[in-house]
């Protein structure tokens, strides 16, 4: 039976809190809601959102940069532009591969259960955890004035970034290790050394190739705009096309790097998908965040 | 069924699961060096460059910070961060720039979510349009955003904040059509049953069950976007990237080491405060990690 008005009525005054909050939490949402808005509205003003320079601007993008972007040209370029999309992947695929070879060791100095002196084992964390802050650009400008321009640059900051990286998530995978396999080599007679390898690697090491993997992936879109400060690859021809305002061969390029990296992502993914079952993601610094699925009611 | 046959017949199996796995392995491997050596090539690596760079790498860090005295702390660091009062004022604009794109691209995304989630738009067309223009916003980088906004709006901030924004846009708009299209059906219709439009059943029904999830990947967006708006600055998209970008360039080290030294401080104070909220939010339990 629907109650009558009278009756909510009547159910309002008696328990004015199951029908809105208290007073000082309406007051706290209003100053919360009040000053993020305000906020934005000084922004806006301070970006000069409210100037004829930003109506200009819009126009500006619409009749000259989008309108010039379509159609895409320069297919004569495109073998050129493809033997640079190669040195892109293979710069991707370096500098993983070197942040790999460089973090594994460093891993195991890493992780609470292979590392019994502590100062050490959380010195390497905070270590990686540094070469990590830095932004993929930032590392490549550092390394293109040190080394020269070139993918040499590029590939050295996908490195420096992927040591801090791997060394975080190889050492999170050795420190989840399940001990009894361990326990069962050493039981069986295995030395140091066979415990490592029948008792260790044969755990970390698919959580390892799969995070490997999803890094490669992952860097496939980095060493797309190293280029942009001179650290080689396709960004390199990207900003120069955009600079020289030759806006349909700019389009062709950005054409291109979205369908490479929407391929690598599948390959990546199938191949992931193969080695440890679930398409299971890493969670890295610049990354979307990993939720529990919204239980379905 | 005999011991013996079991064990035969066990014997084959692994001998042959042994031989399935050697030939994967190899075939693994095979390709692995054949990348390797192609990626050499191709990158035209060059050791003997390396050898000598990697030094003058430690070098120019080492240069970054400046010598500083016990006895003349004071001084020096006043000498080191001889430009903090412009150096903050790029930070400012920085953080105010990631924040300005966070709001506008989640605003805008969060909007589309609703048009991009399979279970409530009954227009297929609408419902993949949606997702294309999202995919289309998401996957072109920032700073290649950031290049064509210059290019319409000038050198300068705004041209940062429409790149975020529109970056921004995308990647919400994505994860939020996902936590749409998780939602438990019941409450919408219930409304639809009320007699509720389907902007009701959006506000009413998706809404309240999909809020927790949207503030957490808002939180995670303005991390994201502190870090972006420092990196835009680089092709003159405004912010604290561009004073970063001209001492390295200049090789102004000293300028360069103080400069960096406040960006990795505020990232991680940022990331650090958006983590509290986050779990003040939703509770640790929501957060796999």
């Amino acid at each position: 039976m629907m109650p009558t008005a009278t009756e909510i009525e009547a159910l309002r005054a008696r328990l004015p809190r199951a029908f809105s909050p208290s007073p000082q939490e309406r007051l706290r949402r209003v100053l919360v809601w009040g000053g993020a808005a305000a906020l934005t509205v000084y922004c806006l003003y301070r970006f000069g959102f409210f100037t004829w320079n930003f109506a200009d601007g819009v126009l500006k993008f619409g009749s000259v940069v989008v309108a010039q972007l379509f159609p895409p040209t320069g297919w004569d370029q495109l073998p050129m532009f493809l033997r640079v999309m190669g040195e892109t992947l293979a710069m991707a695929f370096l500098g993983t591969v070197l942040g790999a070879i460089v973090a594994f060791p460093l891993s195991f100095l890493a992780s609470k259960n292979m590392m019994p002196f502590r100062p050490l084992q959380f010195g390497t964390r905070r270590f990686a955890d540094l070469l990590r802050a830095f932004d993929y650009l930032i590392w490549a400008l550092i390394f293109v004035r040190a080394i020269g321009l070139g993918p040499m640059a590029g590939i050295m900051a996908i490195a420096i970034v992927e040591v801090g990286t791997f060394v975080k998530l190889y050492s999170e995978a050795i420190e989840n290790l399940d001990r009894k396999q361990m326990d069962g080599v050493r039981a069986a007679g295995g030395n140091r050394l066979q415990i490592i390898r029948y008792g260790v690697l044969p755990q970390v090491l698919p959580m390892m190739v799969s995070n490997t993997l999803y890094m490669f992936e992952h860097n496939t879109r980095s060493a797309s705009i190293l280029g942009i400060v001179g650290a080689g690859g396709i960004g390199f021809l990207l900003a120069d096309r955009l600079r020289a305002y030759e806006l349909q061969e700019a389009c062709l390029i950005i054409i291109m790097v979205v369908l490479t990296v929407y391929a690598i992502d599948f390959l990546s993914k199938k191949l992931r998908e193969r080695i440890i079952g679930d398409g299971h993601r890493p969670q890295v610094a610049d990354d979307l965040p990993q939720f529990a699925e919204p239980k379905a009611k | 069924m005999s011991v013996s046959q079991a064990a035969a017949q066990f014997e084959r199996q692994y001998a042959e699961y042994r031989r399935s796995k050697t030939v994967w392995t190899v075939l693994f491997w095979a390709l692995f060096v054949v990348c390797f050596v192609v990626s050499l090539v191709v990158t035209r690596f060059d050791v003997v460059a390396l050898v000598v760079g990697l030094p003058r790498t430690t070098d120019f860090i080492v240069k970054m910070i400046p010598p500083i005295g016990w006895s003349t702390f004071g001084a020096d660091v006043d000498e080191w961060y001889w430009g903090i009062g412009k150096w903050l004022n790029s930070l400012l604009n920085t953080l105010l720039m990631a924040y300005l794109a966070t709001v506008l691209g989640t605003t805008i995304g969060g909007a589309l979510s609703f048009l991009a989630a399979r279970n409530l738009v009954k227009s297929y067309a609408v419902y993949w349009i949606t997702r294309r223009v999202l995919e289309i916003a998401r996957t072109v980088p920032d700073i290649v955003w950031a290049l064509l906004f210059v290019l319409a709006f000038g050198i300068g901030p705004l041209a940062g904040v429409l790149a975020i924004t529109v970056h921004t846009l995308g990647a919400q708009g994505k994860l939020f059509a996902e936590v749409n299209e998780n939602v438990s059906p019941l409450p919408i219709e219930g409304i639809r049953s009320a007699g509720g439009n389907w902007l009701h059943e959006m506000r009413y029904g998706v809404l309240p069950q999909a809020l927790p999830n949207y503030m957490s990947y808002t939180f995670w967006r303005i991390e994201l976007n502190v870090r972006s708006a420092t990196i835009v600055g680089f092709v003159g998209a405004g912010g604290i990237g561009h004073d970063l970008f001209t001492s390295i360039q200049l090789l102004y080290f000293a300028d360069a080491g103080a400069i960096l030294l406040i960006v990795v401080a505020t990232i991680m104070a940022i990331d650090m405060l958006s983590e509290r909220f986050r779990h003040r939010l939703i509770g640790k339990e929501q957060l796999s990690q």
